[in-house]
């Protein structure tokens, strides 16, 4: 016991001992002083992963203004907000959270249409899925039985996963294809299982498999828009949303940047409402 | 590489391991030392998020502090902003979660100390803070070294409850774990590889500096 006293009296451990405690108190004071203006934060449907993040790169170069990004699933952002999540505004995929959220309360305005999305079927390079906008080609599979994994998103809470649900029973295909589904949590999910080659691939945003990150990967093709509901996506200021949120949100809506949209397969709506 | 979220989950295993310190052996002693009728009962409830999927917990961490909870909306009126989506409910859900894993090693630790010694000691006449600090805490310090190190790794681990309770908001409650998740998702598995690697450096080298530690705690009573 008494070798023990020794060793706590020994000063190069006071030393250490003193530096850890001078470490630990800069960890719990230094997070409050040291941030700057706090960036606002988007909540943004998942088929927005590249296009918003080249609108936010662009945003940054031209007003030095930066953002902060969170994507995920239309629905399950839209519990979030309502359940107090500190977003400055909200992107969703499928107009009706949106419009649901303004009629409760949420949000300042209605929103403002930023474009229609379109669904594309995804097959991986060395899948035996041939694609087709008719889905043909998922069918012959079907029928031969040579269908394990299909992917799509969750059509609960995931505006893409409801529209493929939509495709799929339009096509008569539902019933058949339902067993070997993989669900994703959001659009961005489904596209990381369409595209593993463990499954024969999935329907996925278009916006998404336009970028080279994911059209590398595979082979997809246009489904007709008759073949679901429309994607009409809309963007919303919501209450708490600050001068450097407005700022984005006009930013959004210019023409040049609209062109982004455009670039990543959305339909402009021809007039902003 | 996400340095904020990296700088995020550093201070969050940090600052809850500091408010676990006194908790675990508090806890710990009393569970050491005491027998009481319901002391099993007890136990259990500690161990209970040991064994309970992260979800159960992320769902009743989410009805016990959400926004249409008492302690919510207490919250909401102080602070100004809600609880869950915040680092302070991520703190809350970290210390809860982390219980087992801080009391246990504790736990044992005092149960080691042979009663006779803090006997002497009381019959010596130190009082029960010294017998705490001289006798006790050196005596069980390789348990409560192990329950912090535990700890410290388990919530820059945890994902499921994070995510319930956190939500993903840059800056505030997205950790490194959910980081590399959202990367994946994001088909950016450059950054996400790079963010795996340094987590599992990170948590080799804390364990190890740990175990050495320990052995040399261990070594210094003979």
């Amino acid at each position: 016991m008494a070798h023990f006293v020794h060793y706590k009296n020994n000063l190069a451990v006071k030393n250490v001992r003193n530096l850890c405690l001078s470490l630990i108190l800069m960890l719990l004071v230094l997070p409050t002083q040291v941030q700057p203006a706090q960036a606002p934060i988007i909540a943004a449907a998942s088929d927005l992963q590249f296009a918003l993040t080249d609108i936010a790169a662009l945003f940054q170069s031209q007003t030095g203004q930066s953002v902060k990004l969170s994507f995920g699933s239309s629905g399950n952002f839209a519990r979030q907000i309502r359940q107090g999540a500190p977003f400055d505004i909200y992107f969703s995929a499928d107009e009706s959270y949106v419009l649901k959220l303004f009629r409760d309360g949420l949000t300042r305005d209605p929103g403002t249409l930023y474009g229609t999305g379109r669904v594309v079927i995804f097959a991986p390079h060395n899948s035996t899925l041939r694609v087709d906008g008719s889905l043909d080609g998922l069918r012959r599979l079907l029928t031969t039985d040579q269908v394990t994994r299909f992917a799509i998103a969750n059509p609960e809470h995931a505006p893409y996963g409801r529209r493929a649900l939509e495709l799929l029973r339009h096509f008569g295909l539902w019933s058949e294809i339902a067993q070997h589904l993989v669900i994703g949590e959001n659009i961005s999910q489904a596209a990381q299982f369409a595209t593993s080659t463990s499954a024969q691939g999935g329907i996925i945003a278009y916006s998404l498999a336009l970028s080279p990150k994911v059209s590398t990967l595979g082979s997809y093709a246009l489904i007709p828009e008759k073949s679901h509901s429309t994607l009409r996506q809309r963007m919303v200021l919501l209450n708490d949303a600050g001068a450097v949120a407005e700022q984005f949100y006009a930013f959004v809506q210019r023409d040049d940047v609209r062109a982004i949209f455009r670039q990543y397969g959305f339909t402009l709506p021809s007039s902003n409402n | 590489m996400d340095w904020t979220a990296l700088w995020l989950s550093l201070r969050l295993s940090t600052i809850t391991i500091l408010l676990l310190l006194p908790i675990g052996i508090t806890c710990g002693r009393l569970l050491a030392y005491r027998d009481f009728r319901g002391k099993g009962f007890v136990e259990a409830i500690v161990a209970l998020p040991l064994v309970l999927p992260p979800t159960v917990v992320g769902y009743y961490l989410l009805v016990s502090f959400g926004a249409s909870s008492p302690l919510g909306q207490v919250w909401q009126n102080i602070f100004d902003h809600s609880l869950v989506f915040s680092f302070e409910g991520l703190l809350f859900a970290s210390i809860i979660f982390n219980l087992p894993f801080a009391i246990q090693p504790m736990q044992r630790g005092f149960e080691s100390i042979p009663a006779d010694i803090r006997d002497a000691a009381a019959c010596c006449g130190m009082s029960p803070w010294t017998v705490l600090t001289k006798v006790e805490l050196p005596l069980a310090w390789p348990g409560i070294l192990t329950a912090m190190v535990l700890s410290f790794a388990h919530t820059l681990g945890e994902f499921g409850i994070v995510l319930m309770v956190g939500g993903s908001i840059p800056g505030e409650t997205r950790t490194i774990a959910i980081s590399i998740y959202d990367r994946v998702q994001a088909f950016d598995n450059a950054a996400a590889a790079q963010m795996s690697a340094l987590l599992l450096v990170l948590s080799l080298v804390v364990i190890a500096l740990v175990f050495t530690l320990s052995r040399r705690a261990g070594q210094s009573y003979n």
